[in-house]
């Protein structure tokens, strides 16, 4: 490399144009608990860009919590470590920028939204309260010009009368009307990536449906970029453009939605598919992956799904596929590398319904 | 508010009439016999019989009973068999002994637990907090006499650095006008009084604050640690808001709530904590002059005092639990 191709121009817009607004490279979380060491998050790779969407799928257990902490920076260190990775947010590294820098990133450059409703807000504090103390922060405004965004805010996450429910206590919301509240509060400050960690799972079916959608409009309506983490594919057919499949803190396989969904490369993706319940029906698993999640102590040898998977062949309990390494090279499998002789391809097995959703 | 100010106010009448019934009871069951007692080993029995007679012990117990009940009802808290003066009045002069004892026994508590409680859930399982752990329950574990017996020694028989006794030395002459010493001096406009009567306040205080502080301590530690993980305070830090802001407000507003139960309940054992140091420290409350009443069989001025004391605690749980409903607006309305 030469100099000249280092960036000249201080204009983080010229600069960052073609650049993508979050890389994660090769991200590493380990956990040191008493048993020993838990790689919640195993090498990671994956970026988005400013205004795209990114969907987070997998079991339980399989990291996406941790890294979406690990890009918040929110883990307590220890028992948390980042052994290795970078983070860039507009070119910046998150992992190696001072906490007061970290934290005018947090809630005005990227903000998040979290799984439990019903706890993620402090009960003491009313709703306006909450959401007035990252805009009087971040924007420095006045309270009471903190309080009018407070409620233009909930006025735009669809809550009814505002000006009520902005002085009301949490316990005196919905779990629906809090998670409202969390999204208002979350795009206070007009975020450039908006982080939503399974922001339906804790919610009635009807009102994931609506909170969804009031996902997908906003991240229209404000031109932020979305992460949106999920267990749930049929979540992912329905709001997001890219994703990325992670077992046992590794990406498995990644794409587009379309090429994800209808033509699944990854034995665990067509197993994930195979799981989700129909339309109508959510909630009542049909058909799931047979076996657990391998003990984080006791790694199995070769690739961490060969246990579970149907379609195990030899390579696959001796060395350990990692993304990039098959042909195609955007999943993690032996199942696709030139050399093996692949006992029977994973069948391709589109999901009617969810190709609906895609519309 | 007002309803349930009301509700709780009612609720105490039956408390404080189960009460005078033990008390009752209890004081009567006490071997010995006040008018005895007033006039000596020595009086001849028809003397003894008369002034049984005169203080109405002659009669029937339930009669006895019922005729307290009665007083009490028109506002008359008796007299004391040894001096004639009314309880109420004597009362009211002790009283604020025993509140400046333990507001200052609280505020040791409740001003070096809190903090002490923090610093230890700031990094659980150090050395600091282990050291904390440890200072608790030594804390709790040294009954209020040992621990007042061991600070006069040390402190004023042997270094001579604070007075053993006495709630400020006599030869200050201040003028009594509310009883409160700190308050009197101050108005006497006599500052080295004042400080006087601080000095004389730092041990007792000590003695009986160290076991609310060894609870407080702990309780304070607990209950920070516990809200230390609440999802909410993830959120607060996902805000990006600073570290003393997360703690201070989104942290330490819900970890007080069990402290301030905590602070309310210490009330009732500090009030009884009160009768051993004023006891121990000659300090002249509430507390002494009952132990002298018992010594006495001076029933009127055990009884009422008792009582009072009971009420007094009843509303300090009352004002507790408004400020708890202050602090948590989950039961603000309910
Ligand atoms: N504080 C922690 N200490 C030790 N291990 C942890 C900690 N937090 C997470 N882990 C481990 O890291 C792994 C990944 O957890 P993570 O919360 O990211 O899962 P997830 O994919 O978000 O699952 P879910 O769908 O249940 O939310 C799990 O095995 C978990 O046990
Ligand atoms: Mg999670």
């Amino acid at each position: 490399m030469t100099g000249s191709i280092l960036p000249v121009d201080d204009d983080v817009a010229t600069r960052s144009a073609g650049r993508p607004l979050l890389e994660v490279r090769d991200l590493r979380t380990y956990f040191h608990v008493m048993d020993g060491v838990v790689r919640a998050v195993d090498g990671i790779s994956f970026s988005i860009m400013a205004g795209e969407t990114l969907g987070i799928v997998g079991e339980s257990g399989c990291g996406k919590s941790v890294t979406s902490l690990s890009i918040m920076r929110l883990l307590d260190m220890p028992p948390a470590e980042i052994p290795s990775g970078e983070i860039l947010f507009e070119g910046r590294d998150l992992l190696t920028m001072p906490d007061e820098e970290m934290r005018k990133v947090r809630g005005n450059d990227i903000a998040m939204i979290f799984q439990e409703p019903m706890t993620s807000l402090n009960p003491v504090f009313t709703v306006g309260d909450q959401i007035a103390e990252a805009v009087i922060l971040h924007q420095g405004l006045s309270k009471k010009a903190a309080w009018d965004k407070a409620i233009e805010s909930l006025k735009a996450v669809g809550i009814n009368n505002p000006e009520r429910r902005v002085k009301q206590y949490p316990h005196e919301l919905s779990g629906g009307m809090r998670q409202r509240v969390m999204i208002a509060m979350a795009l206070s400050c007009d975020p450039k990536l908006l982080i939503a960690d399974e922001p339906t799972t804790a919610l009635d079916v009807t009102i994931q449906a609506q909170i969804l959608e009031l996902i997908r409009t906003v991240q229209d309506r404000t031109g932020a970029a979305l992460m949106l983490i999920t267990h749930d594919l049929g979540v992912v057919a329905e709001t997001v453009k890219d994703v990325v499949v992670m077992y046992a803190g590794r990406i498995v396989e990644e794409g587009s939605v379309e090429e994800v969904l209808l033509a699944p490369k990854h034995p665990y993706t067509e197993g994930l598919l195979g799981s989700i319940p129909s339309r109508g029906k959510r909630g009542e698993r049909l058909n799931v992956i047979r076996g657990t999640v391998p003990n984080p102590f006791n790694m199995p040898p070769g690739c961490n799904f060969a246990p579970r998977c149907p379609y195990a062949f030899e390579p696959c309990t001796q060395a350990d596929p990692r993304i990039g390494d098959a042909n195609p090279p955007d999943v993690a499998c032996w199942l696709y590398t030139a050399t093996a002789t692949s006992p029977t391809p994973p069948r391709v097995r589109p999901r009617l319904d969810l190709v609906e959703a895609l519309g | 508010m007002i309803k349930y100010i009301v509700r709780r106010l009612l609720g105490a009448i039956p408390v404080l009439f189960g009460l005078s019934i033990i008390l009752f009871a209890f004081i009567h069951l006490l071997p010995g016999d006040p008018a005895a007692t007033i006039l000596g080993q020595h009086a001849r029995p028809e003397l003894v019989d008369a002034m049984r007679h005169r203080l109405g012990l002659d009669l029937p117990l339930w009669q006895q009973y019922l005729n307290y009940v009665g007083d009490l009802l028109h506002g008359d808290l008796g007299r004391s068999f040894v001096n004639n003066r009314s309880v109420v009045d004597d009362f009211f002069v002790r009283f604020p002994g025993t509140v400046e004892l333990t507001l200052a026994a609280l505020a040791f508590a409740v001003g070096l637990g809190i903090p002490m409680g923090r610093w230890a859930a700031r990094k659980p399982q150090s050395f600091s907090d282990g050291f904390i752990t440890v200072v608790s329950l030594v804390g709790v574990s040294i009954p209020i006499f040992v621990l007042g017996l061991s600070l006069q020694y040390v402190f004023a028989v042997q270094l001579h650095i604070l007075p053993a006794s006495g709630r400020i030395d006599p030869r200050l002459q201040v003028p009594y006008t509310t009883n409160f010493l700190l308050i009197d001096t101050l108005l006497a406009g006599r500052p080295d009084a004042f400080v006087d009567s601080l000095r004389h306040l730092v041990l007792p205080a000590i003695a009986l604050g160290s076991i609310p502080l060894a609870i407080i301590t702990r309780i304070t530690r607990a209950s920070v640690l516990d809200v230390t993980h609440e999802d909410y305070v993830r959120t607060a830090r996902a805000k990006g808001l600073t570290e003393k802001r997360v703690d201070g407000r989104h942290i330490m507003r819900n970890a007080w709530l069990p402290v301030v139960t905590v602070i309310g309940l210490q009330v009732g054992g500090l009030l009884a904590g009160a009768v051993i140091t004023e006891t121990v420290f000659a300090w002249n409350g509430v507390g002494k002059w009952v132990v002298e009443a018992i010594e006495a069989h001076d029933y009127f001025v055990i009884q009422s005092s008792i009582l009072i004391f009971a009420l007094i605690f009843l509303l300090v749980n009352l004002v507790v639990d408004i400020g708890y409903a202050f602090l948590n607006p989950r039961i603000r309305y309910s």
